[in-house]
C-alpha cells in the first residue's frame, strides 16, 4: 500500500511538474531511459532532458559512477534497459565493439538543427554518437602563492618542477604538488596524458600491438616520478576526489586535475573563499621541449541503444536534444566546457580551452585501449615507489596487456 | 540406518549442493578453457570534436555471427592457466635460465602477477590466522573473568570489529592512517620522520593489512572460544586448584587441551577466509603494494572494457586448488580422528 502510494506520488511529481515544458519538447510518445556517469554537467543534461516528461512520455535516469560496468549488459538485452547512454571517449568503444548502438544520421537530419558539425562522432561515415562537452586534465594553480614567490605560471613540466622546488626551498609549502596517481585507472590516465604530450603513439600503427617500450615512455615515467617527489608521501593512493580537500586546506599550490571539477574549485559557495578566488587554470604543461600540452582530450556525449523500438529511440534523441540544447547551456555555462552552439569560454573552462588551443591530442578511441589502460594501471606503481626500473615497469605492462589482448582476441 | 532412509533424508541437501556448489564450479572450470574469438577488425575513418583519424574498429556484425556459431569462444585448453598472468611457465623458465643467483630468480618470479598475489595471500593467511587464534583466546579468557554486570557491554565492544562491514572498517582505518590522519600524523610525530607513510611503503602496507585482518577476525575466534569456556569442566579445574596449579597452569593444562578442537575449527574457517582476502586491499587502496588471488579475479572481471572471463575462471580454479591444498592437513587429521572413534 505504502509503496503504491509512494510510486503514485513520484509519478505524479514526474509528470505533473514540468507541464509547460511538454509543448517545448513536442514528443508525442515514448519512453526515455538515461544511463550516465555522475558529475555536475551530466546532471544538468539529464535534468533538462527530464523536463520532456509528460502524460505520454516517461523520462527516467540512472546516474552512477558505475555506469561503465553496467552499460554493456544493460544495452545487450532486448529491449535494452536504457535507451540513452551518456558516454565518454573511452566508454563508447565497448558499445561500438558490441554493436549495441544505432546510427543517428536520420535523427540528426530530422531533429538535430541545433547541432554543430564538430559534435557529430562519425565512424566509417555514420553518425554513432553526439558529443556535447569536452574534458581534459590541466594545470590548477594558486595565483596568490605563485605571485608572492615570484613564480611565473609554468607552461612545461620542467617549469612545474622548478616552481615546486622553489616553493619547497623557501619553506612555503613542503609538498606543493598533487596529481591523481592512485594505482590503477588514475595513474594510467596520468601516464597516457603525459605520454601523448611527447607526440608518440601508444600502438604500432594499424595493429593492436603496444608500442610503449621506448624512450618517450621512459621520459614520461621519469617526469612523473620527479613530480611525485613534490607530493605527499601517500601519492600512490590519491584519486581525483581526494585532490580538492588538499587544495582547500592550502596543502598544495599546483595540481593537475580534470576540467570537469573546476567549477567546484572556484565555486562562490566554497568553504574557503580566499582559496577559491585565487584558484586559476592553465593548459597542461608540455614535456621534454615539445609544444603541445601533455593531456588527452576527452569528449562526453550520448548514444542511442540499438535494441529499442524506433519510437523510443526517436523520443530519446529528441529529449537529449533538449538536454543539450543551447538554452540549457546558456543557463549553465559554468557546468562544463560545452561543445554546443553559442557557448563562450567561462573562467572555469580556460584550462580545457587552452589544451584545445595548444593542440593537445585526443584520448585514443580504440577498442583495445581499455586493456592497455588497465595493464598500465596495474604495473606502474612499483616504479613510482622506486621498487623497479622504468624499463621493467613498461615490460610488465606490455606483458600484462599482451595476455589480456590475446584472451580478448585482439592479438593472435 | 538403511540406505533408503539415509537417501530420503539427504537428497534435498544433496540436490542443493549439486545445484549451488558443484554446477557453478564445473561451469567455471569449463569457462577457464575458453577465450574470446579472434576479433574481426577493420580500419575506418572516425571523426569527432578533435578531428578525424583512421582507427581500428571491431566489426560487430561479423563478431555476432562468430559468437552465435560457438558461444563459448575459442578453445584454449590450459593456455589461460599457463600464460604470463597466471602460472607463467615460460616466464618462470626464462627466469631460471637467465638468472645467476637464487635471489635474482626469486626476484624475477615475484615480479610475475600471479606469484606476487600468491605470496601476499599466503603471508596474510599464515600470519593472520595464528594471531587471530591467540588473540581471540586471550580476549575470551579476559572477558570470562570480568564481573557479570560488565560482561554484556564488554562482549558487545569486543565484537564490534566483526559487526562493522569489512569495507567500512577498512576505509575508516585507511583515513586514520593517512599522512594527515590521526594515526598517520601521530606516527610521524613519534618517529620524527615526516616522510613516514603507512600507505606508500610496501612493508608497512603489508603490516597494516595484517593488523587490520587480525583486528577484524579476532572477535570471531573470541566468540567461539568464549562459548567453549562456558563448558570447561569445573571439577577438573577445581581439582587442579587443589593440586596447587597456578592460574596459568590451569589454562595451560586444562583449558587449552579442552578447547583444542575449537582451535582446529577456527583455524579451518580462518584459513579459508584469509586465503580469500579481498576487501582490505580495496578499502586501503593497497593495490600498489599488495594483491591477492581474489583481487586478481576482481580486476579481471572489473577493470577493463571487456571482462576477462577466461582469466577470472582460471584464477578461481587456482584459488580453489589453493584452498584444498591448505586444508589438506587439517582434513586428514579430522579424518584420522574420525577413524579412531569409529
Amino acid at each position: 500500500m505504502n509503496k503504491f502510494l509512494m510510486a503514485s506520488v513520484a509519478t505524479a511529481a514526474l509528470i505533473g511538474g514540468p507541464g509547460a515544458a511538454m509543448a517545448e519538447c513536442g514528443i508525442e510518445q515514448g519512453s526515455v531511459r538515461i544511463l550516465s556517469n555522475d558529475f555536475a554537467a551530466l546532471r544538468v543534461v539529464a535534468d533538462a532532458a527530464q523536463s520532456c516528461a509528460s502524460d505520454t512520455v516517461t523520462v527516467t535516469k540512472n546516474q552512477t559512477s558505475e555506469h561503465k560496468n553496467i552499460q554493456v549488459p544493460a544495452l545487450t538485452t532486448n529491449p535494452a534497459n536504457y535507451t540513452v547512454a551518456m558516454i565518454a571517449t573511452n566508454s563508447v568503444t565497448p558499445l561500438l565493439t558490441g554493436g549495441l548502438v544505432r546510427p543517428l544520421d536520420e535523427y540528426v537530419e530530422k531533429w538535430g538543427q541545433d547541432l554543430q558539425e564538430s559534435q557529430l562522432i562519425r565512424v566509417d561515415g555514420q553518425i554513432m554518437a553526439i558529443a556535447f562537452m569536452a574534458n581534459a586534465e590541466h594545470l590548477f594553480y594558486r595565483e596568490d602563492v605563485l605571485a608572492e614567490n615570484d613564480i611565473a605560471v609554468p607552461t612545461s613540466y620542467e617549469e612545474v618542477l622548478a616552481a615546486a622546488q622553489k616553493l619547497r626551498d623557501e619553506g612555503v609549502i613542503e609538498n606543493p604538488l598533487a596529481v591523481a596517481y592512485q594505482s590503477g585507472w588514475y595513474i594510467a590516465a596520468a601516464f597516457v596524458n603525459t605520454y601523448l604530450g611527447t607526440g608518440a603513439e601508444l600502438f604500432k600503427p594499424g595493429t593492436a600491438e603496444p608500442d610503449i617500450q621506448n624512450e618517450n615512455a621512459i621520459k614520461t615515467l621519469e617526469t612523473m616520478k620527479e613530480l611525485s617527489s613534490f607530493m605527499t608521501t601517500d601519492f600512490i593512493t590519491l584519486d581525483t576526489n581526494s585532490l580538492r580537500p588538499m587544495w582547500e586546506a592550502g596543502d598544495t599550490a599546483m595540481q593537475i586535475s580534470w576540467g570537469s571539477t573546476t567549477g567546484e574549485y572556484i565555486s562562490e559557495s566554497s568553504s574557503v573563499p580566499d582559496v577559491a578566488r585565487a584558484t586559476k587554470f592553465a593548459a597542461a604543461p608540455t614535456i621534454d621541449g615539445n609544444s603541445i600540452p601533455s593531456a588527452a582530450l576527452w569528449w562526453d556525449g550520448f548514444v542511442i541503444a540499438k535494441n529499442i523500438s524506433d519510437e523510443d529511440a526517436e523520443a530519446s534523441f529528441r529529449a537529449m536534444m533538449v538536454g543539450i540544447s543551447p538554452d540549457t547551456v546558456q543557463e549553465n555555462p559554468e557546468a562544463a566546457v560545452w561543445l554546443v552552439k553559442g557557448y563562450e569560454t567561462t573562467p572555469a573552462a580556460v584550462g580545457v580551452a587552452a589544451n584545445l588551443e595548444g593542440g593537445a591530442r585526443p584520448y585514443p578511441m580504440l577498442p583495445y585501449m581499455g586493456l592497455l589502460h588497465t595493464a598500465l594501471g596495474d604495473n606502474l606503481a612499483e616504479f613510482m615507489q622506486g621498487q623497479e626500473s622504468a624499463e621493467q615497469a613498461l615490460a610488465d605492462a606490455t606483458a600484462a596487456y599482451m595476455v589480456a589482448a590475446r584472451e580478448s582476441g585482439f592479438i593472435d | 540406518m538403511p540406505h533408503r532412509t539415509f537417501l530420503a533424508f539427504i537428497w534435498p541437501s544433496l540436490l542443493a549442493m549439486i545445484l549451488f556448489i558443484a554446477v557453478p564450479i564445473v561451469s567455471v572450470a569449463y569457462q577457464s578453457f575458453f577465450v574470446e574469438h579472434q576479433q574481426v577488425m577493420t580500419e575506418v575513418e572516425s571523426c569527432g570534436p578533435f578531428g578525424c583519424k583512421s582507427e581500428m574498429r571491431v566489426d560487430a556484425a561479423a563478431m555476432a555471427e562468430l559468437r552465435s556459431e560457438s558461444p563459448m569462444g575459442r578453445f584454449n585448453g590450459l593456455g589461460t592457466y599457463t600464460n604470463a598472468s597466471h602460472l607463467a611457465f615460460d616466464e618462470v623458465g626464462a627466469a631460471w635460465r637467465g638468472s645467476d643467483s637464487l635471489g635474482e630468480f626469486i626476484r624475477q618470479v615475484m615480479n610475475l602477477p600471479f606469484y606476487k598475489a600468491l605470496i601476499f595471500t599466503l603471508s596474510y593467511t599464515f600470519i593472520v590466522t595464528p594471531l587471530v587464534i591467540v588473540l581471540g583466546f586471550f580476549i575470551a579468557i579476559a572477558v570470562n573473568t570480568v564481573s557479570a554486570r560488565l560482561k554484556g557491554p564488554v562482549i558487545f565492544f569486543s565484537l564490534l570489529p566483526m559487526i562493522v562491514t569489512p569495507l567500512i572498517g577498512a576505509l575508516v582505518l585507511f583515513w586514520m592512517i593517512d599522512a594527515r590522519g590521526v594515526i598517520g600524523a601521530t606516527l610521524q610525530a613519534v618517529f620524527n620522520d615526516p616522510q613516514l607513510s603507512l600507505k606508500a611503503s610496501p612493508t608497512l602496507t603489508w603490516v597494516t593489512l595484517f593488523v587490520y585482518g587480525v583486528w577484524h577476525s579476532a572477535p570471531f575466534a573470541f566468540v567461539v572460544f568464549y562459548a567453549g569456556l562456558q563448558t570447561v569442566p569445573q571439577d577438573t579445574l577445581e581439582s587442579a586448584m587443589v593440586d596447587g596449579a597456578s592460574r596459568w597452569e590451569r589454562i595451560r593444562f586444562v583449558t587449552i587441551p579442552y578447547l583444542m578442537p575449537l582451535a582446529t575449527f577456527i583455524a579451518l574457517m580462518q584459513l579459508m577466509d584469509n586465503f580469500r582476502v579481498f576487501e582490505p586491499i580495496i578499502g586501503f587502496s593497497a593495490e600498489a603494494n599488495a594483491s591477492s588471488l581474489s583481487h586478481m579475479i576482481y580486476t579481471d572481471l572489473r577493470s577493463g572494457d571487456f571482462p576477462l572471463f577466461g582469466s577470472a575462471a582460471a584464477s578461481s580454479m587456482l584459488t580453489i586448488l589453493g584452498v584444498i591444498i591448505l586444508l589438506f592437513p587439517v582434513l586428514i587429521r579430522t579424518w584420522r580422528d574420525f577413524g579412531r572413534k569409529a
